[in-house]
């Protein structure tokens, strides 16, 4: 058993009981910050796979936009109801969710995508793909960047648009 | 040895975690912080494959140029969803998914 697996395990075990712990818990603010802990895991998992810049990105922005405006959120719906926070549908979430699972692992295991490349390759490339990143999307990827930035802002205007208080705006 | 099949089975458990809290919360801000969960399933297995494919460096970047789309999608999404259910919250005292019935019929 490789370091490098040893690393995965303990990432992944994090990275579950964390999301677990969010659809789990009873309250809410709990909840937000088990999501942080669980985004952080999966910046490590995308470390363990390297790929860098994935994982800076990750963590600043899951990591610190995502779970600031989350906790805001809550912060702002908070009502006082909070202790019966669970549907009564949740048998039926359990079991859909059991289902997905199972399909999504069995297609995983059944499909050829481990074989159409040659499996082998250990993730233990220790160039780092900055600069192709980079490159690739400011020359390939250049306007679908450009178009996602737009999105990006239409969108978060959108968001102050929405969340203004309209009797005292003008 | 780290395999593409762990990274896989991750983003699968990962994936119906967020489909589980989707269906099971009622709090509409918990329901998008389990739709994050999902999004980061996807990402997880992009980057996995993406790891362990043999094709050339530019080629194999292509993963990782979707994971950064949906990250910046996923940041959109959030916050506007979140402007939404602080209005909705406003106009209804209750951010709760299953008292919006407005629409049901």
């Amino acid at each position: 058993m490789t370091a490098q697996l040893v690393v995965f395990y303990l990432l992944s075990a994090i990275t579950v009981v964390s999301s677990l712990g969010v659809v789990l818990t009873r309250n809410v603010v709990h909840a937000a910050f088990m999501l942080l802990v669980a985004l952080l895991a999966v910046a490590g998992i995308f470390l363990v796979a390297i790929s860098e810049f994935l994982a800076l990105a990750q963590v600043l922005i899951y990591g610190g936009a995502v779970t600031v405006v989350v906790l805001f959120a809550i912060m702002l719906t908070r009502s006082d109801d909070q202790p019966r926070s669970d549907n009564i549908q949740w048998p039926l979430a359990l079991l859909v969710a059991t289902v997905t699972f199972a399909f999504i692992v069995v297609v995983f295991v059944a499909s050829d995508v481990e074989t159409l490349d040659g499996t082998t390759r250990v993730a233990t490339d220790t160039e780092s793909n900055f600069e192709v990143l980079g490159l690739e999307l400011f020359t390939n990827w250049a306007i679908p960047f450009e178009v996602a930035s737009l999105v990006l802002l239409v969108s978060l205007i959108g968001a102050i648009l929405l969340a203004r208080n309209v009797e005292d705006g003008e | 040895m780290l395999e593409l099949v762990h990274f896989q089975v991750l983003s699968a458990a990962l994936f119906s975690i967020g489909i589980f809290g989707v269906l099971s919360r009622r709090s509409a801000v918990l329901v998008l912080i389990s739709i994050e969960i999902m999004l980061n399933a996807v990402n997880v297995n992009l980057v996995g494959i993406a790891a362990f494919s043999e094709r050339a460096a530019d080629v194999r970047v292509f993963g990782h140029i979707l994971v950064v789309f949906i990250i910046t999608i996923a940041a959109a999404e959030i916050g506007l969803a979140l402007a939404i259910v602080l209005r909705v919250f406003r106009n209804r005292g209750s951010a709760n998914v299953d008292e919006l019935n407005v629409m049901k019929w």
